[in-house]
């Protein structure tokens, strides 16, 4: 079997997914190598493209699957993992 | 009304706004590519144009900008989006412009589905990125100001912060806006550069047309269009000598600001966004005595999160350090309400939940501020400053809080300074009154003038019909003046002074004798303060107080004071009397067409009181 982690995760910052925290998310898993996919409502994104996170148009309460494939795919999700419980810095 | 000082001369030069326009097409296959590469191009254009005002801005350490920027950038970078453009022109055969239009629209109908009212606002980021390339698509680009040969005064509707920074000191003289008001980012980015400027002129454009000769008075806030020779000489002659005397006073800078007897005054600067703090220091300002924080909110329409108030109160403590920064907080109010607070419609709202009420009612917006505060009071020297409180009870709770926040940030391990001090607003009249008790409980006091005029009178200040009532030589406020310094120099705490009545000249020595300990005032204004001061005697300043004390009428004080100060120092009579330069209600907006009737404006000017309005002469001869 391949190996990947998943792991759902609720948006909590009250503003949700807007710009900043798009780049926030694109610029964290662009340090990575693994192979990093957003998913929500049936879209999948690359975890790397700001736009494609932003077209997520993730609100507050929504849930997004953060998928991440490769040889620092732990370290991937636990980085993605801070900035959202951090609320990316906001509320 | 004016935005950056000093006077420009010289041909107006019209910023056209055109709409950009373009053709939906479809392409032949043989076309795909060349498309494709249009895209491209222009892509990189785009991203060349960014990058280039990005450097600018960091260059002038334009903090707030630079964040929206970056995302921009990011998008234009992002593989995703030329792939879609391209793939639409390859599978649609649409044309570069059609197709570039397609993706964004794609992008903006997911943001239309969403029920968050600020994601469906983020549009207009799209709108904003998708205009550029279309721009450059049309081989235009972003309006350039880079075709400016001349020396020009720039003529627009309005001008973008990004525009203004890249503005070339050499070419662009002067601009004038229909658009815009004071505290814009792009008024505070001509100050910085030391571009003189007029916005909110509402007509500009209309009534300036190409190569008119124009000359923009920053001071007073004017604009004449093709002036006469007369009007033409006096402004040459008032711009050598603006020039000379900035010149001077700058000078002076380094030295300290005391009286002739070695008393020493702190004059600090007030501010409201972040990029003001750069020239404070220029000005010679020991520091920021009042940084209106809530004009981050304002600016953004929205409450930023703790980690944008961090992240801009500790660029300002850096910049400003080691000298110190009162951080004011929020003093959210009837004019001036961030659209997202809740604040309700209120049949008064200057006496209602505004300030540090509104504050103590939303503890969690309260408290995100005041942890960022701490957070970054490790970066250098800052105090807190509480607004509008009106008795003990308000402060204790507003410190309760301020612990809370504290403690918060010393679970999470974050740095900060346990030593900050906490000062208050002093200008309910309710805590004036109780100056004594209050003073024990703080490390300093700022009286704002404005709002303890308007509460003490029972005026609303911006209402003309009770305008006249505002008197700050009301013996009503010299008294409550007098006993607010008098209780914290007895609780040995610093009293110091925020409001309009600080730099105004006259009013100076006023508030010399009282003995205040600190002042603080736009930052362009410090030098002339620090020149009257270092020139006067704080023990006549003490029995001119006296005086006025002991007489009954606020508009008789007026008279003594002018009639003090011509005989006192009347080296600087002229200079003080007239609020050189022009921060006395220089309320003048507009343009003044002088083709016509010759030197209107200096008639005007003689048919005013002329203890008030003359026009300087004695200062300005250099003396």
């Amino acid at each position: 079997m391949r190996k990947m982690i998943v792991k759902d995760f609720t948006i909590t910052n009250r503003l949700g997914i807007h710009a900043r925290p798009a780049a926030l998310l694109a610029k964290a898993a662009s340090r990575f190598s693994s192979d990093i996919r957003v998913m929500k409502d049936g879209l999948e994104i690359n975890g790397k493209s700001i736009m494609g996170i932003m077209m997520l148009a993730a609100a507050q309460g929504n849930t997004i699957t953060i998928r991440a494939a490769g040889s620092d795919e732990k370290a991937a999700i636990l980085a993605l993992e801070e900035l959202l419980e951090n609320k990316f810095g906001e509320d | 009304m004016g935005a950056s000082h000093g006077i420009a001369e010289g041909k107006a030069y019209l910023l056209a706004r055109k709409k950009t326009k373009f053709s939906k097409r479809y392409v032949a296959q043989e076309h795909v590519d060349k498309e494709i590469r249009r895209v491209q191009e222009a892509l990189e254009k785009s991203k060349a144009d960014l990058r280039k005002i990005k450097e600018t801005l960091t260059h002038e350490d334009v903090h707030e900008h630079l964040f929206i920027l970056d995302s921009h950038l990011m998008i234009l970078e992002d593989p995703m989006l030329v792939d879609s453009v391209s793939e639409i022109i390859t599978l649609e055969r649409k044309n570069a412009e059609w197709a570039l239009l397609t993706a964004f629209d794609n992008l903006k109908r997911v943001f239309n589905g969403s029920e968050n009212e600020y994601l469906r606002e983020r549009k207009s980021d799209f709108d904003y990125l998708c205009n550029w390339i279309l721009k450059h698509l049309a081989g235009r680009g972003e309006e350039s100001l880079q075709h400016i040969n001349d020396k020009v005064v720039l003529v627009s509707h309005y001008l973008s912060p990004a525009e203004t920074a890249q503005m070339d000191r050499e070419k662009v003289i002067g601009f004038v806006t229909d658009l815009g008001g004071k505290t814009s980012h792009t008024a505070i980015l001509a100050r910085a550069m030391k571009i003189p400027a007029v916005v909110g002129a509402e007509k500009a454009t209309q009534e300036i047309n190409a190569g008119d000769r124009i000359i923009l008075d920053g001071i007073e806030g004017l604009v004449v269009v093709n002036p006469t020779r007369e009007t033409l000489d006096h402004y040459r002659n008032r711009k050598v000598q603006y020039g000379n005397l900035e010149r001077d006073l700058l000078k002076a800078r380094d030295l300290p600001a005391e009286t002739l007897e070695g008393k020493r005054i702190q004059l600090t600067a007030n501010i409201e966004m972040v990029e003001e703090a750069n020239s404070v220091l220029e000005y010679g300002a020991e520091g920021i005595g009042l940084y209106r924080t809530e004009f981050l909110c304002l600016s953004q329409g929205r409450i930023p999160c703790e980690e944008e108030h961090f992240q801009v109160y500790r660029s300002v403590v850096e910049r400003v350090a080691p000298y110190p920064v009162n951080i004011r907080t929020f003093d959210f109010g009837s004019d001036k309400s961030p659209d997202i607070a809740s604040l309700r419609q209120e049949r008064n709202p200057a006496l209602g939940l505004r300030s540090i009420r509104y504050c103590l009612r939303e503890p969690e917006i309260f408290k995100d501020q005041l942890r960022a505060i701490l957070r970054a009071s490790h970066y250098g020297k800052l105090r807190i400053l509480f607004p509008m409180v009106s008795g003990l009870s308000e402060l204790e709770k507003a410190k309760a809080i301020y612990e809370e926040a504290k403690e918060e940030v010393r679970e999470k391990g974050q740095p900060y300074d346990p030593n900050v001090e906490i000062g208050i607003m002093v200008e309910v009249p309710s805590a004036a009154l109780i100056a004594d008790v209050l003073a024990k409980e703080v490390d300093f006091f700022s009286v704002g003038t404005n709002d303890l005029i308007q509460y003490c009178m029972a005026i609303d200040r911006v209402n003309k019909e009770v305008a006249y009532l505002y008197e700050p030589l009301h013996p009503s406020i010299l008294r409550i003046l007098k006993f607010v310094v008098e209780a914290g120099h007895a609780a040995g705490i610093r009293v110091g002074m925020c409001g309009e009545m600080a730099s105004d000249l006259r009013y100076l020595f006023v508030l010399l004798g009282f003995g205040f300990d600190q002042l603080s005032m736009v930052s362009s204004m410090i030098p002339w303060v620090k020149r009257i001061i270092r020139s006067s005697r704080h023990e006549e300043a003490k029995s001119l107080v006296e005086m006025l004390l002991a007489t009954k009428h606020g508009k008789e004080n007026e008279m003594t004071l002018s009639t003090w100060i011509q005989e006192k120092y009347p080296d600087l009579s002229d200079a003080v009397l007239c609020g050189y330069p022009g921060s006395l209600g220089s309320s003048r907006k507009g343009i003044s067409d002088y083709s016509g009737e010759p030197s209107d404006d200096l008639h005007e000017r003689k048919a005013v009181p002329a203890c008030f309005r003359v026009r300087s002469k004695g200062l300005c001869k250099g003396d």
